[in-house]
């Protein structure tokens, strides 16, 4: 790696406020040509708003942009690129009916009136062969996968003459194995004189691709340090902040952190605990309505889920399904699910994971198969059946399928059991026996709602998830099929959700649990099953396997054809 | 068949696609950038008056396109302030303009109903090419605005698929937030290819009022701006698969007249549906969730752009 005496672009001094939350706080970052500078912190410190700014979609509060020794304003995305700096978002903005030349010749190229598709093909595949970004560039977007769509992306920036590139979690998305050859790549681009700036919250990616670490944290610069001399113990007291300080500082550090942080962000900080979870939860206070359970019995869930499972609840054999466009999305998939057992679904997003809960749910025809609920045969029942059957379903948008955003708590807490006598009586609402319910509800699940006529799309996440917690699973249901349960909440309510859960299966609920993270995977169930393009990869007992070996089934047959 | 009925079905047949092709061309690129009008048949109402009153009082044709674009034009621009700056919702607004042009051009033609305005666009053969058999009558001997027509059709298609600023549009109904990020003005775009769209309804307007029917009466392009609208959606926002589907939709109506004649019991009104029926039949089985095809509709379609909500 050369360094040059001269960084190619400095940020000082910068804040940014959104309303009362200080996303930015006095962040001074240094870049220098030909680097990998790694943003490290969890989501919610305050790294995509660096950047935003950055590539001028948020203008700063206060500080100043120096770029290869100039002072810049930057007030678009437009001005960043002009300067030559360039970011890949997390949501990609392709426009998939678009081929990959037009959609790189949409940013740049020659301001020509008609098109000359040989020319701008020619010019794509020159870019891609000098950085080895494989791309077909008179191939549909639509037609790509989401590696291939990162490349896309990223030759946009290149085509655009970027000297800077930022890639926001660029991994996300990808396998193990396609995430080693993007960071191929990116040192390829680096090499080149280019720098690179990452966005991620892993760690071990970080210390083994970047040439230096920069820590956020509560939107400050906790720490930063060539990759060299980082180690995982001086990341995490970066990250996290470090359990030693002083009592003072270190309240200033972590409250805003878990108390006030907007409620889609801290992943990272759900799967740390999800980790921890396993061995710890156990000594604290089960949720408030479901304190039945004997400390004995929780104690010996923790010990890594010894309890007994009971018969076979759940079983599907061989079932296959399609996704919305009509694609197999399913391929013969074979699993069962015990009494008291959680499942865990492993895999990259989008392999088929929410057609399988979906399937399990009653909301997905099954075009071959068998789903049986204690022996009784569901495939080609009717969504009401399933729920009369006792599945309980958590979708991974829990707004959208789980529940009305726009009708108020009280309403959302009836919506599967509006026919019941309590609540309808020659077709008239009861409203009393649903406010005393919802009132129960609420004080169970330590829902805090604001009102119980007020519309749930009001509500946090967190609490939307807990009301949708608290109504699925108020009929003690025989199987829970939870997508993603704890996606986007705070470590308070996703720790809420896993003891809900945790509780569940003690009751004897048989539980379908879909999670992206292995460390919550491994904390929470018993077995695991991957998924990788809608196959089965394997099922292992959760004593009997480990993340490299579940991270390969995760990349499946891909790791043969890369 | 005899050859002059060939001919005239036809001839027919290209006359009738071209009083619904423009205003179908000028809403696929409507539809393409984002934004859906449904108000189409209003507009063609108007089109159709504000042509016929010129052509009645001033007798002059040229003078006719003029108003007739104008008045597309400024239709055009309150449909896009409505739903590009204010955001309403867009099948509302086409509603909107539907009721007001019927209204509007209902009022305005009272002077000129039923008036003769002993002017229209002529027929012009083309020296030689009018002379080839069959198709040299039935498509070289018409008016200009079917050469226009002739031209609009190819030349739709290569700025759609072969230029810049086509690739632009085709991207605009698409994910209009990528191209705000690249620099494209949004707004404008959306500006100028509804205002487009609205000109060309109106052009189509006329083209029924000065060159198919030659006269004006209440309400008389009698539904041909829903046949437009559908013709979008049959055509899977393509051009030239409109043109198909409006010489379709043209074959099946004169084909009507003709069958009238040999089935005289069976009341006209039932051979004036055929094309609606055919619209309604060629929708089901081109916009229906068959085996879960996915429908080509820009995915931005209806989906006012909101800068702050990207």
């Amino acid at each position: 790696m050369k360094k040059e005496m001269d960084p190619v672009l400095q940020m000082k001094h910068i804040t940014k406020t959104f309303g009362s939350v200080t996303a930015n706080r006095d962040v001074d970052l240094s870049v220098y040509s030909g680097e990998i500078h790694a943003l490290l912190g969890e989501n919610g410190a305050g790294k995509s708003t660096l950047m935003n700014i950055l590539t001028g979609i948020y203008r700063p509060d206060g500080g100043e942009i120096w770029y290869k020794g100039q002072k810049r304003d930057i007030h678009s995305p437009k001005d960043a690129v002009a300067l030559g700096i360039g970011m890949v978002h997390q949501h990609f903005r392709l426009i998939p009916t678009l081929t990959v030349a037009e959609n790189v010749y949409l940013y740049s190229g020659k301001k020509s009136f008609f098109l000359n598709r040989d020319k701008m093909e020619k010019e794509i595949r020159e870019c891609s062969g000098q950085y080895n970004l494989q791309v077909t560039p008179e191939a549909y977007v639509w037609q790509l996968s989401v590696g291939e769509q990162q490349r896309v992306e990223i030759i946009k920036l290149l085509h655009q003459g970027a000297e800077v590139l930022i890639l926001d979690e660029p991994s996300a998305v990808l396998t193990p194995q396609e995430a080693q050859s993007m960071f191929d790549t990116l040192r390829k681009m680096a090499d080149s004189g280019k720098a690179v700036i990452v966005i991620s919250h892993k760690m071990n990616e970080v210390m083994k691709n970047a040439d230096r670490i920069t820590v956020l944290k509560n939107g400050r610069v906790e720490d930063t340090m060539p990759a060299s001399e980082a180690d995982v113990e001086r990341l995490t007291r970066g990250i996290v902040g470090d359990r030693t300080l002083p009592e003072q500082e270190r309240g200033q550090n972590s409250e805003p952190e878990t108390e006030q942080r907007p409620v889609q962000d801290p992943e990272q900080e759900a799967r740390k605990e999800a980790a921890k979870a396993g061995l710890q939860t156990s000594s604290e206070e089960p949720v408030q309505g479901l304190r039945q359970t004997s400390p004995a019995a929780a104690e010996g869930a923790a010990q890594g889920q010894k309890h007994v499972c009971g018969e076979e609840v759940f079983f599907m054999e061989e079932v296959s399904a399609k996704n919305d466009r009509g694609l197999p999305a399913l391929k013969k998939i074979t699993l069962s699910v015990r009494a008291g057992e959680i499942f865990g679904i492993a895999g990259v997003a989008g392999n088929g994971q929410r057609e399988l809960s979906e399937v399990i749910a009653g909301l997905r025809p099954v075009t071959e198969g068998k789903i049986l609920l204690s022996g009784k045969d569901l495939s080609k029942a009717a969504m009401k059946q399933h729920i009369q059957e006792g599945i309980a379903f958590i979708p991974e948008d829990r707004l959208q399928t789980g529940l009305v955003p726009e009708l108020t708590f009280t309403e959302n807490i009836i919506l599967k059991s509006y026919e019941s006598d309590r609540y309808s009586r020659r077709g008239i609402l009861q409203k009393q026996n649903m406010r005393d319910d919802a009132k129960t509800y609420a004080g169970q699940f330590d829902i805090r709602h604001g009102g119980l006529d007020l519309p749930v799309g009001l509500m946090s996440g967190g609490n939307q998830q807990k009301l949708l917690f608290a109504r699925e699973v108020s009929g003690d249901p025989r199987l829970i099929v939870a997508a993603y349960p704890v996606r986007g909440l705070d470590i308070g309510a996703a720790e809420s959700i896993r003891k809900i859960l945790r509780q569940q299966s003690r009751r004897g609920a048989a539980v379908v649990f879909i999670s992206e993270e292995l460390e919550e995977i491994f904390a929470m169930c018993d077995r695991v099953g991957v998924l990788c393009d809608g196959e089965l990869m394997g099922i292992r007992a959760i004593e009997e396997t480990d993340f490299q070996e579940i991270g390969r089934m995760m990349s499946g047959e891909r790791e043969e054809t890369k | 068949m005899s050859t002059t009925l060939l001919i005239s079905i036809i001839s027919t047949a290209v006359v009738y696609a071209a009083t619904v092709l423009y205003a179908a061309v000028g809403e696929i690129f409507s539809q393409r950038a984002g934004i859906m009008n449904l108000g189409l048949e209003g507009i063609m109402l108007m089109g159709a008056v504000s042509g016929y009153m010129v052509a009645v009082y001033r007798q002059n044709l040229v003078l006719a396109m003029l108003v007739v674009i104008l008045v597309g034009a400024a239709l055009g621009l309150v449909f896009s302030f409505l739903t590009v700056t204010m955001q309403a919702d867009q099948t509302v607004s086409g509603m909107a303009m539907l009721t007001f042009g019927t209204g509007l051009s209902g009022f305005l033609g009272k002077g000129v109903s039923g008036v003769n305005a002993n002017l229209a666009f002529e027929p012009i053969a083309i020296p030689v090419l009018s002379r080839v058999p069959v198709l040299g009558p039935s498509l070289f001997d018409q008016n200009i605005l079917v050469y226009l027509m002739y031209l609009i059709i190819p030349l739709s298609m290569i700025y759609l698929y072969k230029t810049r600023a086509g690739m632009i549009l085709r991207a605009l109904g698409e994910n209009p937030a990528a191209l705000d990020s690249a620099g494209y003005n949004v707004f404008a775009l959306r500006y100028a290819y509804v205002t487009f769209g609205s000109i060309m309804t109106a052009v189509s307007g006329a083209v029924v009022s000065l060159a198919y029917t030659n006269f004006w009466s209440d309400g008389m392009t009698s539904g041909k701006g829903w046949i437009a609208v559908a013709l979008v959606v049959f055509s899977a926002w393509n051009p030239l698969t409109a043109t198909f589907g409006a010489l379709l939709f043209g074959a099946i109506s004169i084909i009507g007249i003709d069958v009238q004649t040999v089935f005289p019991q069976v009341p006209s009104q039932v051979f004036s549906a055929l094309p609606y029926v055919a619209t309604i039949i060629a929708l089901i089985f081109t916009t229906g969730n068959f085996r879960g095809r996915r429908s080509a509709a820009p995915a931005a379609l209806t989906i006012p752009y909101d800068r702050e909500k990207r």
